[in-house]
């Protein structure tokens, strides 16, 4: 199987080049993954993040075939040949397939990620009901890979404005869950051309995700809260 | 070097690290968080089937029914006054969860969703209780997430992606901090601390199949032994019985509470024979070596007959959606089948060190000093997987970790608190101390020709799964001793090809390396020396456990000495309970 790989050491290189690999006899089911650590056994310069292996930590989000996705979770017999392996886009480049994140956390902690309730709590659980939780499903299994804000042309031209689909998935999970009382802060702080508007429903996002989850129509629900709060 | 100054230093941001910070923070501590990965990206968020808690939301329940089946659990190697500790303080810490945030699944009625794990009882072995609590099959990530959250609010100060080199202890053996690696850049930094806090997992990668993420190198328990502290319990290492056959990704035991259930090749409910009161839901330990014996005497499923059934299609689409969404995406990526429909085929894959860093219940690292067996390091703490309390003993219940992180993160950053107004002042820090730290990636610049890491990593974790496994013997440890030091001198002749400075992978995994060359032989020696068989610690020479000799705690020490420490039998208020025949 072929693999070209987007290379990039800022101590040894002047520009980002592709390098070509060339490996064969994968189990059945292998994923891109272990594609990946065999190339590294080869060619241990080769620099990528991974951890949990499953598609649960989000750290090996990367672009394969021009779509971002997970490694651990792409079949290796699902891509065309040669793979082509780059960084996800938009964002500064460290090593090879390592980017810098930092824009990405930034607007993830812009949209204040956590339950703010102004009561006094009670002893026990707040009271939910199945149907109250219900809506934060396809909003908490969010795993911050990435894939989703780093493939959306709105967030390239602005990510240090516009929130990003990721975290305004984030700032829906809060909004949709029946214990938080910040509703009205946290609309506020979306108000403006940038931060929430500059979504235009490309739709990318939903495309990528790989967990399934989908921002646009968590974005479509913030601003129909708007709209209610307005009128 | 850049130097920085923080009142507590927390090494790892899995659940104990941000738990722990997170109480030092809201205390108005001065908290650093150094972690090798992104906060979310740590072990715990991997983490299924749920945590315990006798909240009694489904059936009756009380922390003291909690507590017994623990400390059964634990094979009585669990210490009882950090056993009741915890049971007691369950139930509050899953409310205090769920007020900051955690999405936990709900019953009809709005409370938090139960669901039944193995080892629980009622009433004291009696019928079984439903004590785990749940967010679907993906409480480890809710709580994860939800504890990072928390953290951001508190303002705690994170160092995404720093890597801890070594703990630095001056002569009266205080803990003054570490010093760490910038991994974008290859820099160093001395973080001195008032306070040190270990909590960075435990030591999955050791063997070759297991459920754990690449990042679960023992980093904290090398450092320890680095550092002159033993660690404790080190042959008590349990294998999880439904990981993916062949592949290790984790099935959670969620799948038998939901009332899911192991079959051989001859579609027998074998746990019947095994444990005719608790069947499938009975200890981790014991389900996983009845899997072994049925594979062994041939009962396997499939063409190699290595692998046994986890059937759950009885249950039916809906339950399996909403309960197990996280088992369904699993098992459909990794194990092509889809468990709507058929049953996932499942070996006991390495799971979970129950042996660590020795700490009392407060988080305080101990070993013999000059005065007792149990003498507290000043200014050193260490919570979760790498720490070893003991409240699981010999063997870990399903749904205990997430508890254990909690609870003692909890607990140690009160106690840091309390130090804290102690001990005001960073003490004088010396750079021989320092110089110390950095040899060790000084050993790393040098280059040419020498065996790699890759291969040398692959070798260690055959060996364990081979001489250390489920089952074992004197004959076989003794070889595997022999095998481990061997690949430990090799490491000496292990050089980098990759001498860039810029996110150097390839140097954090020759670092992670050295720990686990060092944790291999800590597990197999310890293995070795006990001559018996407990929990998870299984000896085909000695099958029984023998109170009378081997009811005490095993501490390793970097030069290959195995001490021993007796068990705390006795709770803090309650009696105790003296150990029986474990049946379930």
């Amino acid at each position: 199987m072929r693999f070209l790989i987007y290379r990039y050491d800022p101590d040894a290189d002047k520009t980002p080049r592709m390098q070509a690999y060339e490996l064969d006899g994968f189990e059945d089911g292998a994923m891109l993954l272990d594609a990946l650590f065999r190339i590294k056994a080869q060619d241990e310069t080769l620099s990528f993040r991974r951890s949990c292996g499953e598609g649960v930590c989000g750290s090996d989000a990367m672009n394969i075939n021009g779509r971002n996705g997970l490694a651990c979770i792409t079949p290796l017999d699902s891509l065309k040949e040669p793979v082509e392996i780059r960084p996800v886009p938009g964002m500064p480049v460290i090593r090879d397939l390592i980017v810098d994140m930092e824009p990405f956390y930034h607007q993830y902690r812009a949209v204040k990620p956590w339950l703010t309730v102004h009561d006094p709590e009670p002893e026990a659980e707040f009271l939910q009901s199945p149907e109250q939780r219900d809506q934060l499903d396809g909003l908490y299994e969010c795993i911050l890979c990435g894939c989703c804000s780093t493939a959306c042309p709105s967030f390239w031209w602005n990510p240090d404005k516009f929130r990003g689909p990721a975290a305004l998935l984030q700032a829906w999970r809060f909004l949709a869950d029946s214990r938080d009382q910040a509703t009205g802060e946290r609309l506020a702080e979306l108000e403006g051309p940038y931060r929430l508007f500059r979504c235009h429903s490309i739709m990318n996002c939903v495309d990528v995700c790989p967990k399934g989850l989908n921002p646009t129509k968590a974005i479509g629900h913030i601003k129909q809260l708007m709209l209610k709060h307005l009128v | 070097m850049e130097r920085r100054h923080f009142d507590t230093l927390v090494i790892g941001s899995g659940g104990g690290g941000l738990r722990a910070a997170l109480q030092l923070a809201q205390g108005e501590a001065n908290v650093a968080v150094v972690s090798k990965v992104f906060p979310t990206r740590s072990h715990t968020v991997a983490a299924q089937g749920g945590m315990n808690a006798a909240l009694a939301n489904v059936v009756p329940d009380n922390w003291h029914w909690h507590m017994y089946d623990t400390v059964k659990g634990s094979d009585y190697l669990g210490d009882q006054d950090a056993i009741e500790y915890m049971c007691r303080a369950a139930s509050h810490l899953v409310v205090e969860l769920e007020h900051a945030g955690v999405p936990f699944s709900r019953l009809p009625n709005g409370k938090i969703y139960q669901r039944p794990f193995g080892g629980q009882s009622q009433d004291f072995g009696g019928d079984q209780a439903a004590r785990t609590c749940a967010a679907a099959d993906r409480t480890g990530h809710a709580i994860l997430h939800t504890l990072y959250q928390q953290n951001i609010h508190a303002k705690t100060h994170f160092f995404d992606e720093y890597f801890a080199i070594d703990l630095i202890r001056d002569e009266e053996d205080f803990i003054l901090g570490a010093v760490v690696l910038n991994i974008a850049t290859g820099e160093p930094l001395l973080i001195e601390a008032k306070t040190t806090l270990l909590a960075t997992g435990g030591v999955g990668q050791l063997f070759r199949t297991n459920t754990n993420a690449r990042i679960n190198t023992g980093d904290g328990m090398a450092m320890a032994l680095r550092a002159g502290i033993p660690v404790q319990d080190m042959e008590f290492f349990q294998f999880h019985p439904t990981g993916i056959a062949g592949k290790g990704m984790l099935i959670t035991e969620g799948v038998r509470g939901e009332g899911g259930y192991l079959v051989n090749k001859d579609g027998e409910r074998f746990m019947e024979r095994y444990a005719p009161h608790a069947k499938d839901l009975a200890s981790r330990d014991v389900v996983s070596r009845a899997i072994a014996i049925e594979i062994r005497e041939g009962r396997g499923c499939g063409p190699d007959a290595d692998h046994v059934l986890l059937k759950l299609e009885h249950l039916g689409p809906e339950v399996i959606k909403k309960r197990l969404p996280g088992i369904l995406d699993m098992a459909r990526t990794f194990a092509n089948v889809d468990p709507i429909k058929e049953p996932i085929p499942v070996f006991p894959t390495a799971h979970y060190t129950m042996g660590g860093i020795p700490t009392n219940r407060f988080g305080q690292v101990v070993m013999p000093l000059e005065h007792s067996a149990e003498e507290a390091i000043p200014g050193l703490y260490a919570v979760g997987e790498c720490a070893c309390v003991s409240v699981h003993g010999a063997n870990r219940l399903g749904g205990n970790s997430l508890l254990d992180i909690v609870v003692f993160g909890r607990a140690a950053g009160n106690h840091i608190i309390e130090f804290l107004k102690e001990n005001r002042y960073h003490r004088p820090m010396k750079d021989e101390w320092v110089e110390r730290a950095l040899s060790r990636l000084a050993r790393w610049e040098q280059s040419g020709e020498g065996e790699s890491v890759d291969v040398l990593r692959d070798e260690l974790q055959r060996t364990m799964e081979h001489y250390c496994g489920v089952f074992r013997t004197e004959e076989v440890l003794a070889e595997g001793v022999e095998k481990v030091k061997a690949l430990a001198k090799r490491l000496d002749a292990v050089r980098l090809r990759d001498q860039s400075k810029v996110f150097n992978t390839a140097r954090i995994e020759a670092l992670e390396l050295e720990n686990l060359v060092s944790l291999g032989l800590a597990t197999v020696k310890s293995a070795l020396a006990r001559q018996e068989s407990r929990g998870a610690h299984s000896r085909m020479d000695y099958p029984d456990r023998d109170d009378e000799r081997w009811m005490k705690h095993s501490l390793y020490f970097e030069d290959g000495r195995v001490e021993y420490k007796p068990v705390r039998t006795k709770p803090m208020s309650v009696d105790t309970f003296p150990p029986k025949p474990r049946v379930y």
